[in-house]
């Protein structure tokens, strides 16, 4: 892969974390980031070696928005052809466990980004919000779609239609959020819970959060079908035997991630 | 820095003062004094130099809340919602979330807003003659400012409505009966005591202080279970300073420590 010129790519044991990097503008999210995202995203969920991620931002903000400059001139035709957000389609589909590490801005694209993730982590500072409306658009990565799933329906058309921000204490109250720590301890309580779910054995973590996710778009029915079959898939795992045995025999398992 | 027109500043061995200085009208507040606190307080945010802020009075009062001869920008009439979600709403804010201790020395009477700005100090001096008035009520309105959050936290709720419903005068020794003075010194002191307990402030451990006024305002609306929890990352973040590490090296070598504020 290319040199990355909009992330900061760090590693620590089995925990890569991804952070947003184009400080002068407050993280917002032009195609080149987006690309380099995606492309970093996907490279992490084929390296054995990794088994969470942590996407972050700056103290200042996770992700300001989109780049406005890149939209403002052209025609519906041009983002059509352009299609940008399908790629963001890929970010659903990354199989390893995100947890976002968010502080100060998370609006519009950002807010949209943060919610791809699986567990989010906001400091005290954070605000949340989807102001697209400000600028007389709407959002367009999801944030109709995963904002209403989040908090409900009245929370949701508040914050699309006024275009107001959140604050990391509403966000938890609305169960937007995990959990709300100081700003000095955000990325590091992202990176521990990052570390804890790596310590699990990655099989079940892969097909638990695939099972969890489905529970977005199918029927109870179908739902509970899929959550049964990957249940008895994990029983043909060596891990299961291991974790099995091990808690028989009251000792820590040794996973093989197989 | 800046310049003002409604406050005077000083900055002097870490000290911030900020004098409110409209003395003809008792220090009331009009439209630019809350713009010159707001940005006074950022100044205090952002200049490493600051350590402590004092903030008083020029003349005989300390500040009698808002000037209700103060025409609203524009004309026509003002709107109290307006007044205080622009003006006062994010000067109290800025002054609780200032991670450094604001030490208010109340030279006169503090009234209405003016009573709210001295509560949204972290410690008060009063002179034996100044007086805390939660004046609202004898015009019809209700304390606002945080003047109700602050009564509730400080005296309980049963002597927060009476002295709210009836805008009664808390003299200095009542305040200081009802914790809301620290101290209450003669007059003629109040200059010496406030340069006495700033000074201690400055040369302190300016973060952990920091994380005292957070964890405070924190814990107050919390559970205890939720305030161990915050605690320990408080805590942890005060581990990690400076001030702390120079502190256990003086302790071992049976040394005064020397706080760098950092």
């Amino acid at each position: 892969m290319n040199e990355l010129k909009n992330l900061i790519l760090t590693r620590d044991g089995f925990v890569a974390t991804v952070q947003l990097h184009r400080p002068k503008v407050l993280n917002a999210l032009n195609l080149e980031l987006m690309i380099e995202l995606v492309e970093t995203l996907e490279m992490l969920d084929n390296d054995p070696e990794v088994r969470g991620i942590v996407l972050t931002g700056s103290e200042r903000a996770f992700a300001a928005g989109a780049d406005i400059t890149e939209m403002a001139d052209v025609t519906a035709i041009d983002m059509l052809m352009r299609d940008q957000f399908t790629r963001w389609d890929r970010i659903r589909k990354i199989k390893k466990p995100i947890v976002a590490a968010v502080s100060g801005f998370a609006l519009g694209g950002g807010c949209e980004l943060m919610m791809h993730c699986d567990i989010i982590i906001a400091s005290e500072t954070a605000r949340i919000g989807q102001p697209e409306i400000l600028i007389g658009v709407m959002p367009g990565a999801g944030g109709t779609q995963r904002l209403t799933r989040a908090v409900g329906k009245g929370l949701a058309m508040e914050m699309v239609l006024t275009g107001r921000q959140i604050t990391a204490d509403e966000a938890l109250k609305a169960g937007l959020v995990n959990k709300v720590v100081p700003v000095e301890f955000y990325l590091e309580e992202a990176q521990r819970m990052a570390k804890e779910i790596s310590e699990r054995p990655p099989v079940a973590v892969r097909l638990a959060k695939e099972s969890v996710l489905k529970a977005f778009d199918t029927t109870i029915e179908m739902g509970l079908e899929f959550e049964r079959k990957n249940f008895y898939l994990l029983f043909a795992s060596e891990d299961m035997r291991e974790g099995m045995s091990a808690f028989v025999e009251k000792r820590k398992a040794e996973w093989k991630g197989k | 820095m800046a310049e003002f027109q409604t406050i005077l500043t000083t900055l002097s061995e870490g000290i911030y003062t900020i004098t409110l200085n409209r003395p003809e009208v008792y220090n009331a507040f009009n439209e630019q004094m809350t713009t010159d606190l707001q940005e006074a307080f950022k100044e205090a945010a952002k200049n490493d130099a600051v350590r402590v802020v004092v903030l008083t009075g020029a003349g005989k009062a300390f500040c009698s809340g808002q000037d209700l001869k103060d025409a609203p920008t524009g004309g026509g009439k003002r709107s109290l919602r307006d007044s205080l979600e622009r003006r006062y709403n994010p000067l109290i804010r800025a002054m609780r979330k200032l991670p450094k201790p604001i030490i208010g020395s109340i030279n006169g009477v503090a009234a209405g807003a003016g009573a709210s700005l001295a509560l949204a100090c972290d410690y008060r001096i009063m002179s034996e003659n100044a007086k805390l008035i939660e004046v609202f009520v004898r015009i019809g309105l209700v304390p606002d400012s945080g003047s109700s959050w602050f009564l509730v936290k400080n005296v309980g709720v049963a002597k927060a409505f009476e002295l709210a419903a009836t805008g009664d005068d808390i003299p200095a020794k009542k305040a200081l009966e009802l914790s809301l003075a620290n101290q209450v010194v003669p007059s003629a002191d109040l200059e010496k005591e406030t340069a006495s307990v700033a000074t201690a402030f400055a040369t302190g451990p300016t973060k952990a202080y920091g994380y005292i006024k957070r964890m405070i305002d924190k814990v107050a609306g919390m559970s205890l279970d939720e305030a161990l929890d915050y605690e320990v990352f408080m805590q942890e973040a005060a581990g990690r300073t400076q001030d702390y590490t120079d502190a256990v090296k003086a302790f071992a070598e049976k040394k005064q420590p020397v706080y760098a504020g950092k």
